[in-house]
């Protein structure tokens, strides 16, 4: 007996060893390592394999500076190149990303040339670089925004505008920028709560955008109505809230992002942390999904942290996929174009993949860089199949191939039985298939009221058409017939009574 | 009581919703209805609510099944109406109310007639709409809990022989009677599992030194 169970125990372990490689290959896509959740319908965490997988995390040595990063806090891709704001040191590194792991360093530009005073940086806090190759640098310490070519020639600077709206007593404090493709400038400063600084591509300032909507409630404002002047200078001043970064997106809208939020105000939706703006300075992002654009949904005292996320940056993909980064649990929250969330992943912590804390993030095709300040790292992360998938499945169904997509998200379905969208997307695909039992099945399961309405309409509607003979001889049956029943006892009455047949 | 009796005093809920003032008068004057109707009345009540979560349609009632227990569901129906009718006859009594705790028991349970009678067909009517034509369920639920409500203040009024005012005066300051009889309870249960406790404590502490 004890020898067979030798015997066994040795052929386990052959088994097991045989079939190793390919455990460690299924472990490998990030499934049972990474932290990636995501809310269903009822807005319980629903556990998922890993979207993204950590790729490395490169250090200034890694990218082969002589200096380390001292609090980088600007990130920004062009094609291939990344554009990092060593903001402690004064200085702006260039990288060329050559293949998937590694990263070239280019050049470090701490020094311009040309016709102007300062020729060195101070504090900067963000870049922009256009297709057309100009490099726009907010330069915070010497309050400017410089324009320089390619060959870091100075071409012009953007400075505090000399206009009547703007308080000339404020320092001009250009923290985070964006171009958009007729050369104008939006910029956010700090300590100005009106919005964003917007210039003329000649560098006149044109005035602000995209300034939130001031929201106070109206207990608040009755106080303020009967308050002492010392007490309503003590209380909060119903101000718009300032942004803390900006994203200029493929369809040229801006994402812009507001760490200024309260618990209460995330609670009741009355701060708007993320917001997609229009050239009005509306907010147009749609907010289809069962929660809120908002990050975390709780945020209990869990680890140390509280309060609601704080949105850093935002980042959106190319078929309008847009990423959040918080800075408190130091989350990336993945959402679609409709407002759904698709993932959430990341944390806090020394492993590769968590940050300590980040200042940026932003994308090269798929692939996610996150710029952590106090670790003074680049994070890069790339999709694993199960995001990939997802992206496929946006990407078909955004192009009309609903069939495709609908296959697609059975094979997202299988990887990850909790969620929710494979679920909607494959009735949406049935659904574009006309057929409706099925899509209201799916949708049933996923809680989706709307669709399964769309879907039951139809449904319903083939139903009677299929079954109208039934329905007529069912009416029949139920009115017409005791009708004709009674009228026919009331002729026979009649008769039975009429003189004529009395004998 | 015969199967006929039950019968007819069941069916005579139907006249009751329809004709409250008259009806409740008779209800418990000529002895129209019975205890075992308003019983039966009470639990389709239980029923109609029950089968509503399994089998309203999603569009129009969402449900935590994972958060649902069904005696506890049972319990939040029943219990307000048992303090209710107690809380009403305790304070009645007192200002001349006519009426006996069967006779509120009994007319608290008529006057809920309407609820399995529209929550039924509605369970029905949820399969076989769509959320924009939700309308009308949702306008026949409402209309339903006031009918429920216009019925349950003709009820006190006929069954105390009550002015308008003081029946409504007296079915909020039931309210507040059954407030106070929560709280007696929660006293009291506190108190004798303090009090078991206690003895447990004892008896434990014996064993020790034993």
């Amino acid at each position: 007996m004890k020898r067979s169970m030798n015997y066994l125990a040795a052929l386990i372990f052959s088994v097991s060893f045989l079939s190793g490689p390919t455990v460690a290959a299924y472990a490998d896509d990030g499934s049972e390592r990474g932290y990636t959740y995501n809310y269903d319908y009822w807005g319980d965490v629903q556990y998922s394999p890993d979207a993204y997988s950590t790729v490395d995390v490169y250090t200034a040595t890694d990218l082969g500076l002589n200096k380390g990063f001292n609090a980088p806090s600007g990130l920004y891709v062009q094609g291939d190149d990344v554009y990092i704001c060593d903001t402690g040191n004064n200085r702006i590194v260039q990288l060329k990303r050559e293949n998937k792991n590694a990263f070239k360093q280019i050049r470090v530009i701490d020094e311009i040339k040309g016709d102007v005073e300062v020729r060195t940086f101070l504090k900067p806090t963000d870049i922009c670089v256009t297709k057309d190759g100009y490099l726009y640098i907010c330069d915070k310490g010497n309050n400017r925004i410089l324009k320089l070519d390619q060959d870091l020639n100075f071409v012009m600077m953007f400075q505090k505008p000399d206009n009547v709206v703007f308080d000339q007593s404020a320092e001009f404090l250009p923290n985070k920028l964006e171009v958009d493709a007729a050369g104008r400038v939006y910029c956010i400063a700090d300590n100005i709560n009106k919005g964003m600084i917007k210039y003329d591509a000649d560098g006149t300032f044109t005035g602000f955008y995209g300034a939130s909507q001031v929201t106070y409630n109206f207990s608040d404002y009755i106080w303020k109505k009967y308050a002492t002047k010392a007490q309503r200078a003590a209380m909060e001043s119903f101000v718009p809230t300032e942004y803390d970064n900006i994203y200029m997106d493929a369809e040229g809208f801006i994402f812009a992002c507001t760490t200024n939020v309260s618990d209460k105000g995330m609670d009741t939706g009355s701060d708007v942390p993320i917001r997609r703006l229009n050239l009005m300075g509306q907010n147009i992002l749609i907010q289809n999904g069962n929660y809120r654009v908002m990050g975390d949904l709780y945020w209990g005292l869990g680890g140390g942290y509280k309060g609601p996320s704080l949105i850093t940056d935002i980042t959106a993909l190319d078929h309008g996929i847009y990423f959040a980064i918080d800075k408190v649990r130091g989350r990336i929250f993945g959402y679609d174009k409709q407002g759904h969330m698709l993932y959430a992943f990341g944390g806090n912590g020394n492993i590769n993949g968590s940050f300590k804390l980040p200042s940026a993030i932003d994308h090269m095709e798929n692939d996610l860089l996150v710029l952590d300040s106090q670790d003074a790292s680049l994070t890069v992360f790339t999709p694993t199949e199960f995001g990939n998938l997802i992206y496929q499945a946006i990407t078909e169904y955004d192009a009309g191939d609903y069939k495709a997509s609908g296959k697609t998200w059975e094979k997202v379905k299988v990887q990850n039985g909790n969620y929710d969208l494979a679920y909607v997307g494959i009735g949406t695909s049935l659904m574009s298939q006309e057929k409706y039992k099925e899509a209201m099945k799916y949708f049933e399961l996923k809680w989706d009221t709307r669709n399964y309405s769309k879907a039951f309409k139809q449904y319903r509607k083939e139903w009677v058409e299929e079954h109208i003979g039934l329905l007529f001889t069912g009416v029949i049956l139920l009115f017409v017939l005791p009708a004709l029943i009674e009228r026919g006892k009331k002729i026979k009455y009649q008769i039975d009574t009429a003189e004529i047949f009395k004998e | 009581m015969t199967a006929n009796r039950y019968v007819s005093t069941l069916k005579y809920s139907l006249y009751v919703i329809t004709h409250p003032l008259d009806g409740f008068w008779d209800l418990t004057h000529e002895k129209r209805g019975s205890l075992a109707a308003a019983n039966t009345i009470v639990l389709l009540t239980l029923l109609a609510r029950i089968m509503s979560l399994q089998y309203t349609n999603f569009q129009f009632m969402q449900v935590y099944r994972e958060g649902i227990n069904i005696f506890v569901y049972i319990a939040s129906i029943l219990f307000p109406l048992v303090l209710f009718c107690v809380g009403n006859w305790g304070l009645t009594t007192l200002f001349d109310g006519k009426g006996k705790l069967s006779q509120i028991c009994m007319g608290a349970g008529y006057a809920l007639a309407p609820y399995p009678l529209i929550r039924f067909p509605m369970i029905i009517l949820s399969n076989l709409i769509t959320v924009e034509e939700g309308a009308f369920y949702n306008f026949a639920l409402v209309f339903m809990m006031g009918w429920i409500a216009v019925l349950m203040i003709c009820a006190m009024m006929e069954i105390h022989e009550y002015t308008m005012t003081k029946t409504i005066l007296f079915m909020i300051a039931s309210v507040f009677a059954m407030l106070v009889m929560i709280f007696i309870l929660l006293l009291f249960f506190s108190m004798i599992s303090q009090g078991i406790s206690y003895f447990v404590s004892i008896v434990k502490e014996i064993m020790f030194r034993m």
